[in-house]
C-alpha cells in the first residue's frame, strides 16, 4: 500500500482532513480580506473578562452537538442505527427543568420554586427515561432504530410544549444562566462538554465498555457465542444517549434561560449523525473512535460559522451540509468501494505485467 | 471454474437422464452449489460445456431467466418466492397474463393459477398470500411454478431440511409424479435415507472433483459413505489413539433428552473428566446442532442437563461459560471472528465477557495472554494489533481457538477446529486436545476426518439424519465407524 | 393441510379504519353543537391535507420497497418558494411554472433514486441529505416569505370551489343563507392521485416488483426482477407525487416560506405506519395510508373545535398511536417468525 493510501485508511483521517480544510478556507478568507492569516486562531480576553475569538465561538456553539455526538456514536456503533429523537429529547429535558424550577403554571419567574439541582436532575433523568424507552423498543422488541426513535421525535417536543402550556417559560435567575454562561474566562458549555468527553473517555479506557459495544456492533452472532448479551448492551447505549441529550438540553435551555420548546435542539439530531459520520465512523455499526465524532461535531460547527462569515445565512447552510453528507457516504458505499477495488486490481495487474515484461 | 485461489469445480462431468431422480451429494465445499450455479447461470464457468437434450451446440446461461427459458429451474431451500404476494402472483412473476391496456389481467392469472394447483393436487387458495401456507406447501408451490414453466430439469436444493416426515413423503410423491412425466430431477441433499428412498442414481463430489456416478441399486450405503469421505473402502488401516487417555470419574456433562425441533432429535450424552468424545457422521447429520444444544447457542427445547451433578438451565452462552464451558463454532466467519478488532482483542474476548464489563483486563495482561497464544499456536500475524480480518483463514481459526483456551474451560467443544489449517498445526491441535484431557478437562470434538477423531477420542457418538444413532468405544476402526454411520 | 392464518395485514387495516370511524363519530357526538357534524368539516380535513395525501401515496410506495424518504417536506417548501418567487419576482406565467415544478420533482427523485438504488446507500442518509439540500435551496431562492398575488391563474385556481352535487349536506346558516359544502380543486387533484396510485399498486407489474423487493430482496433478484431499477423508480414516483402535493400546497397557502411543510415527512410516515404499512417493507396499501391521514386530520380538527386544548395535543396523540401501531407490527412480526 502506498503511503498516501495508508494515511487515508487511518480512522481519524476524515475528521482531521475536514477540520484542516475548513481552517484553510478560513485562512484564505482572512488573508483575502486583509486580516492576518492567524486571525481564525486568535484568542483574546475581551472587556468583560472572558475569552473571545472565532475559535472560541466554534467551541462554544458546538457544545450541544458534541455532547449529542458522544451518545450517538455509541448508538450507531452498537445497533447500526441512529437515534433521531435526541433533538426532541433535548427540548423535553429543558422543558421539564424549567417547568419545575418555575413552578407549574408560571411563565416568568425570578426565583426557584424548587432547588436548582432538583430541576436539572429531573430534566436529565427524564431524558434518560426517553433513552430507556428507545432502548426497550430497539433492543428487546427488535424494532428498527429509525422507526423506534421516530416516536419520541414527534412526541418529545409536543410533550414539552404541553408541560409549558404552549408558552415559553423564563427562569430569570442568575445561577440558572450559569450552564450557558461563563465560568471564569471560559464559556461554561465548553467546560461541560469537556467533562462529558472526559468521563466517557475514562469509562471507555478503564472498563470493557468499548469492547462490549464494538463486539456487538461488528458481529452480533460471534459476540453472543463469546458470552455477550447484545440486547442489554444496546439498551445501555440508548439510555446513555438519552442522558447526554438531557445534558445538552439543559445547556441549551440555560443559554437563553428559558424553555423555547419549539426551537431547542431543532435539527440538531441531523448534526449529531453527521458528526458521527464525519468522524470516520461507519454508520453501519462496529468499530468507533469517539475522538473522531467530537472533531466531526466541531468541524460541522466550524463549517456553519465559516459559511456565515462568508455571507451564507444559517438557513442556506444546509445545502453545504447536504453535499458533505453525500460525499462521505458515497465514498463509504460498498458499490463505490468495490468499483475502486476493481480499478486498483486492474492497475496492479497492469503494472505487474509491465514488471514481468521488463 | 475457479474462485480466487480455489478450484471450486475441476473438470466435473455430470449427466442427467430424462425421467430420473438423480441425487447430488458431497461434503461441505465439495462443489455441489457451484455446479448448480453454473448450470443455472448464477455463476460463469471457464471451461467445459453444457448440452441440453442432446443438442449439439453447447449452452451457456447468463442468468436465471435464461436458464428458466431453456427449461432449467431451481427450487432452493429457502423457497425463493415472495411471501408477501399472493400464491397466484408468485406463480406468474415475470410472465403475468396482460390485458390489452397493458395492465395485469388478475382474473386470468387467478384462473390459471388455481387450475395449476388443482392439477397438482395442492389444497391451496391462490388468492391468499404465500406466507399463509406452511413451508412444505410453499416448496411445492415453487415446484409447481417450475413445472408450469415447462421445465425439463428441476433442481431441488436441500428441499427437505425443514420438513417433517409426512411432508417429506408428500414431496417425494410429487417428485415421482414429475419423474414419470419425463422431468429430470437433481436432488441435492445430505439425508442418506431419503436418497435411498426416492433416487435412481447418485453423483458424489469431493473437493470440487467428481468421485463417481452410481446407480442406486449397485451402491450399498457403506460404499456411499466411503466415497463421500474419500476413502477406498477396502484400503483402511486401523489407527490407534496416540498416548493413553485416562478417564476420570467425575461426570462433567450429563445430557438427557435434549433436543431442538428441526435441528436435533432428543439425545443422551455423558462426558467425564479427562474424556474426549467425538461426534461423527455426515455433514448435516446434526453434529453441530447437538453441540449447540448443550452449549446453549441454540437453546435446547426439551430434556435436562446436569453439569458436575447439578441440574442447570442454560439460556444464553454466558451461562454456559460461567459453568466452565466453551465452544468453538464451525462457522468462523459468521460466529467466530470479530473482523475489525485486533488479534489481541479477539483472543481476550471470551475472557472479558466472563469478567464483566466493569473489570477490564489490564492491557499488560492482555498483551501477555495474546503473545502467549500467538507463540503457542504459531499464529502468523504482523503484530498482535493487526485486525483479525487481515489474517489467513487458518490463522483466524487459531485465534478463535486461543480465545477459548484463554478462558481455561472445564469442558470445551471444538467444532471442526482443524478445518482450513495446515497439516503441521493440525497435529499440534490434536496433541493439544489430548493434553487438555490429560489435564482433567472434558472435550467434545467434531471433525469430518475420521482419523483425527480416532487418534484423539475415547468414544465416538455417531449421528445420522439429525439424530444420534449410536456410540462406539474401545477398539475403533474407520470401517466400524463408517458402518455405524451407514447402518446405525 | 392449509394453515389458515389470520391475515395480520387485514387486521391492521380494519383497526385503522375502525379507529377513524370511532374518532369521527365521537367528535360528532361530543361537538354536535359546534357544528362538527357538518359535511364541510370532513371536506375541510381533506382540504387542509390535500398535499399530505399526495405525499403519502408516494411515501407508501417507497416504504413498500423497504425504504424511506424524509426529504418530502423540504421538497414541497422548495417548490412552493420556486413558484412564489417565479410569479412575483421573475414574472413567469404560472402555466410555465407548474410543469416546471413537476420536472424539479422528477429530477430530484431521479438523483435520490440513483444514490439509493444503484449506489446502494441507505435511504435515510440520502434523503436526509436531500432534505438539507432542499431546505437550504428554499432559503437560497428567498429568505423572506413571498405571497403569490400576481398570477390570475393561480388566484382563480386557488379560490375555485366545487359545490357538492345534489346539494348533499347543505344547511341553512344563522342568516338563513343556503350553505352548500364545497371542495377546492386541489382536493380533487389529491383524490385523483390517490385513485391513480391505488390502481398502479394493484394492476401493474410495477406493483409486484415493489412488493417483491420489499418482501424478500434476494428472492426478487433470483426471480429475475431488477431490484435497483425498482428502488430507483419508487423514489422517482415519490418525489413526483410530492411535487403534485406541492402544487396542492401552494394553491392552498398561496405563498412560499422557509418554514413551509416543516415536519411533513413525519406526518406522512406516521400516516402510512398507522395505515398498516410496515417500515420493514413488503406490506402496505394506500387506502390504509389515506385513513392514516384522515385520522391525523380528525385529531387536529377535534382539537381545533374544542378550542381549549393546546395545539400540541395532535402531535402527542399521533405519537401514541404511532407507538401503538409500531409495537403491534413488531409483535405480529415475531408471531409470524415463530411459526
Amino acid at each position: 500500500m502506498t503511503k498516501l493510501k495508508k494515511l487515508t485508511q487511518k480512522q481519524l483521517f476524515l475528521p482531521l482532513f475536514s477540520m484542516v480544510l475548513v481552517m484553510l478556507i478560513n485562512i484564505v478568507y482572512d488573508v483575502a480580506h486583509g486580516n492576518p492569516f492567524y486571525n481564525f486562531f486568535t484568542v483574546s480576553i475581551n472587556s468583560q473578562g472572558i475569552l473571545y475569538g472565532r475559535l472560541i465561538d466554534i467551541l462554544n456553539r458546538g457544545s450541544e452537538a458534541a455532547i449529542l455526538a458522544i451518545g450517538m456514536t455509541l448508538v450507531v456503533s452498537a445497533s447500526a442505527g441512529t437515534d433521531i429523537s435526541v433533538g426532541s429529547v433535548m427540548s423535553l429535558a429543558g422543558g421539564v427543568c424549567c417547568v419545575l424550577l418555575a413552578g407549574f403554571g408560571n411563565v416568568n419567574v425570578n426565583s426557584y420554586a424548587v432547588p436548582l439541582w432538583v430541576g436539572v436532575l429531573a430534566g436529565i433523568l427524564v431524558a434518560g427515561l426517553c433513552g430507556a424507552f428507545n432502548g426497550m423498543l430497539v433492543a428487546f422488541l427488535k424494532i428498527q432504530p429509525m422507526v423506534a426513535t421516530l416516536i419520541l421525535f414527534s412526541a418529545g417536543r409536543a410533550i414539552g410544549l404541553l408541560l409549558c402550556n404552549s408558552a415559553i417559560v423564563y427562569v430569570n435567575v442568575e445561577s440558572f444562566k450559569m450552564f450557558g454562561g461563563y465560568t471564569w474566562i471560559f464559556p461554561t458549555p465548553m467546560l461541560i462538554t469537556a467533562c462529558c468527553v472526559l468521563v466517557t473517555a475514562l469509562v471507555l479506557k478503564y472498563t470493557a465498555m468499548g469492547t462490549y459495544v464494538q463486539a456487538v456492533g461488528i458481529n452480533k452472532d460471534a459476540a453472543r457465542i463469546s458470552g455477550y448479551k447484545s440486547a442489554a448492551i444496546i439498551f445501555l447505549c440508548y439510555v446513555v444517549c438519552g442522558l447526554f441529550a438531557g445534558i445538552a438540553g439543559i445547556v441549551a435551555t440555560s443559554r437563553i434561560y428559558s424553555a423555547d420548546t419549539n426551537n431547542i435542539g431543532l435539527n440538531l439530531e441531523m448534526d449529531a449523525i453527521l458528526a458521527v459520520a464525519l468522524g470516520g465512523n461507519s454508520l453501519g455499526g462496529g468499530k468507533f473512535r469517539l475522538s473522531g465524532s467530537i472533531i466531526g461535531a466541531y468541524t460541522i460547527q466550524a463549517i456553519t460559522t465559516t459559511l456565515y462569515a462568508l455571507g451564507v445565512s444559517s438557513a442556506q447552510a444546509p445545502v453545504f451540509k447536504a453535499i458533505i453528507v453525500i460525499a462521505i457516504v458515497t465514498i463509504q458505499s460498498p458499490v463505490v468501494k468495490a468499483y475502486m477495488k476493481k480499478r486498483g486490481a486492474a492497475k496492479q495487474l497492469e503494472s505487474g505485467k509491465e514488471v514481468h515484461a521488463s | 471454474m475457479t474462485f480466487p485461489g480455489v478450484k471450486a469445480l475441476d473438470h466435473v462431468d455430470f449427466t442427467l437422464r430424462r425421467g430420473e431422480i438423480h441425487a447430488l451429494m458431497g461434503e461441505n465445499g465439495a462443489g455441489k452449489s457451484t455446479l448448480i450455479k453454473c448450470l443455472t447461470g448464477v455463476n460463469n464457468f471457464e471451461s467445459g460445456e453444457i448440452h441440453i437434450d442432446g443438442i449439439g451446440e453447447a449452452v451457456k446461461n447468463r442468468n436465471t431467466l435464461e436458464a428458466q427459458k431453456r427449461g432449467i429451474s431451481t427450487v432452493y431451500q429457502e423457497v425463493n418466492l415472495c411471501p408477501n404476494l399472493s400464491v397466484a402472483e408468485n406463480l406468474f412473476i415475470g410472465r403475468e397474463p396482460m390485458t390489452r391496456l397493458h395492465t395485469v389481467n388478475r382474473k386470468e392469472m387467478v384462473k390459471r393459477a388455481q387450475k395449476l394447483m388443482n392439477e397438482m393436487n395442492l389444497p391451496v387458495d391462490v388468492t391468499r398470500n404465500l406466507d399463509e401456507y406452511s413451508l412444505a406447501l410453499q416448496q411445492m408451490i415453487a415446484i409447481a411454478r417450475a413445472v408450469d414453466m415447462d421445465c425439463k430439469v428441476l433442481i431441488l436444493d436441500e428441499p427437505t431440511s425443514s420438513l417433517d416426515d409426512t411432508e417429506v413423503e408428500k414431496l417425494f410423491n410429487l417428485m415421482r409424479q414429475l419423474r414419470d412425466r419425463g422431468v429430470g430431477i437433481i436432488f441435492v441433499t445430505h439425508f442418506l435415507e431419503q436418497v435411498y428412498a426416492v433416487c435412481d442414481r447418485i453423483t458424489v463430489l469431493r473437493n470440487g472433483q467428481l468421485v463417481g456416478e452410481y446407480p442406486i441399486a449397485e451402491l450399498p450405503r457403506v460404499k456411499l459413505i466411503a466415497a463421500m469421505m474419500g476413502k477406498d473402502f477396502d484400503d483402511l488401516a486401523s489407527i490407534k489413539p496416540e498416548g493413553g487417555l485416562h478417564v476420570g470419574s467425575e461426570c462433567l456433562i450429563d445430557a438427557q433428552g435434549l433436543s431442538h425441533a428441526g435441528k436435533i432429535k432428543p439425545f443422551d450424552l455423558k462426558l467425564s473428566r479427562g474424556e474426549v468424545i467425538g461426534l461423527t457422521g455426515l455433514l448435516g447429520s446434526g453434529r453441530s446442532e447437538l453441540a449447540r444444544a448443550i452449549y446453549g447457542a441454540d437453546r435446547a427445547q426439551t430434556g435436562t442437563l446436569r453439569i458436575k451433578g447439578q441440574q442447570v438451565h442454560i439460556k444464553h452462552p454466558i451461562d454456559a461459560m460461567n459453568l466452565g464451558m466453551g465452544m468453538l463454532p464451525d462457522d468462523r466467519k459468521a460466529e467466530g471472528i470479530i473482523g475489525d478488532l485486533s488479534v489481541r482483542e479477539n483472543i481476550i474476548l471470551a475472557m472479558q465477557a466472563r469478567r464483566g464489563m466493569t473489570k477490564l483486563i489490564p492491557m499488560k495482561e492482555q498483551e501477555e495472554i495474546a503473545d502467549h497464544f500467538i507463540e503457542l499456536l504459531q499464529i502468523k500475524t504482523a503484530s498482535r494489533e493487526t485486525p483479525v480480518k487481515q489474517l489467513s483463514g487458518g490463522n483466524q481459526q487459531k485465534v478463535i481457538i486461543a480465545r477459548w483456551l484463554a478462558t481455561d474451560p472445564d469442558f470445551l467443544i471444538l467444532d471442526e477446529p482443524t478445518r482450513g489449517i495446515d497439516v503441521g498445526t493440525k497435529t499440534e491441535i490434536q496433541k493439544l486436545v489430548i493434553k487438555l484431557a490429560q489435564e482433567g478437562k472434558g472435550v467434545l470434538f467434531i471433525s469430518s476426518e475420521i482419523e483425527e477423531m480416532l487418534r484423539t477420542c475415547n468414544r465416538l457418538a455417531v449421528l445420522r439424519d439429525g439424530a444420534k444413532v449410536g456410540e462406539l468405544s474401545g477398539e475403533m476402526t474407520q470401517e466400524l465407524v463408517m458402518k455405524t454411520i451407514a447402518e446405525g | 393441510m392449509t394453515k389458515k392464518k389470520m391475515n395480520s395485514n387485514s387486521i391492521l387495516l380494519m383497526l385503522t379504519i375502525g379507529l377513524f370511524v370511532v374518532m369521527y363519530a365521537s367528535g360528532c357526538i361530543a361537538y354536535a353543537d359546534k357544528g362538527f357534524t357538518k359535511l364541510q368539516v370532513f371536506l375541510d380535513i381533506l382540504k387542509n391535507n390535500a398535499g399530505l395525501i399526495c405525499v403519502v401515496c408516494g411515501m407508501t410506495a417507497v416504504m413498500i420497497t423497504g425504504g424511506i424518504d424524509i426529504s418530502v417536506g423540504a421538497l414541497i417548501a422548495m417548490e412552493c418558494m420556486f413558484m412564489a418567487v417565479g410569479v412575483e419576482k421573475w414574472g413567469l406565467p404560472a402555466l410555465v411554472l407548474l410543469p416546471l415544478m413537476l420536472l424539479i420533482g422528477l429530477v430530484f427523485g431521479m438523483v435520490q433514486g440513483y444514490f439509493i438504488g444503484y449506489l446502494e446507500i441507505q435511504p435515510f442518509i440520502v434523503t436526509m441529505a436531500g432534505m438539507f439540500f432542499a431546505r437550504g435551496m428554499t432559503a437560497v431562492i428567498s429568505t423572506q416569505q413571498v405571497s403569490v398575488t400576481k398570477s390570475a391563474l393561480m388566484t382563480k385556481l386557488s379560490t375555485m370551489k366545487f359545490n357538492m352535487p345534489f346539494q348533499i349536506g347543505a344547511y341553512l346558516n344563522k342568516k338563513g343563507k343556503l350553505m352548500v359544502p364545497n371542495v377546492s380543486i386541489y382536493v380533487i387533484i389529491a383524490i385523483v392521485v390517490l385513485i391513480a396510485t391505488f390502481l398502479i399498486l394493484r394492476y401493474t407489474r410495477f406493483r409486484r416488483s415493489l412488493y417483491a423487493v420489499g418482501g424478500n430482496q434476494q428472492s426478487a433478484a433470483l426471480m429475475g426482477l431488477d431490484v435497483k431499477k425498482t428502488r430507483f423508480k419508487a423514489h422517482v414516483m415519490c418525489s413526483l407525487l410530492t411535487s403534485i402535493g406541492a402544487i396542492c400546497y401552494v394553491l392552498n397557502t398561496m405563498c412560499g416560506t422557509t418554514r413551509q411543510a416543516l415536519g411533513l415527512e413525519m406526518d406522512a410516515i406516521s400516516s402510512a405506519v398507522i395505515g398498516g404499512t410496515l417500515l420493514t417493507g413488503g406490506v402496505g396499501n394506500v387506502i390504509g395510508s389515506f385513513f392514516g391521514v384522515l385520522i391525523n386530520g380528525t385529531i387536529s380538527s377535534l382539537v381545533k373545535t374544542n378550542g381549549k386544548l393546546s395545539s400540541a395535543w395532535p402531535n402527542v396523540v399521533t405519537a401514541i398511536l404511532l407507538c401503538f401501531f409500531i409495537v403491534l407490527q413488531a409483535i405480529f412480526a415475531r408471531f409470524r417468525k415463530k411459526d
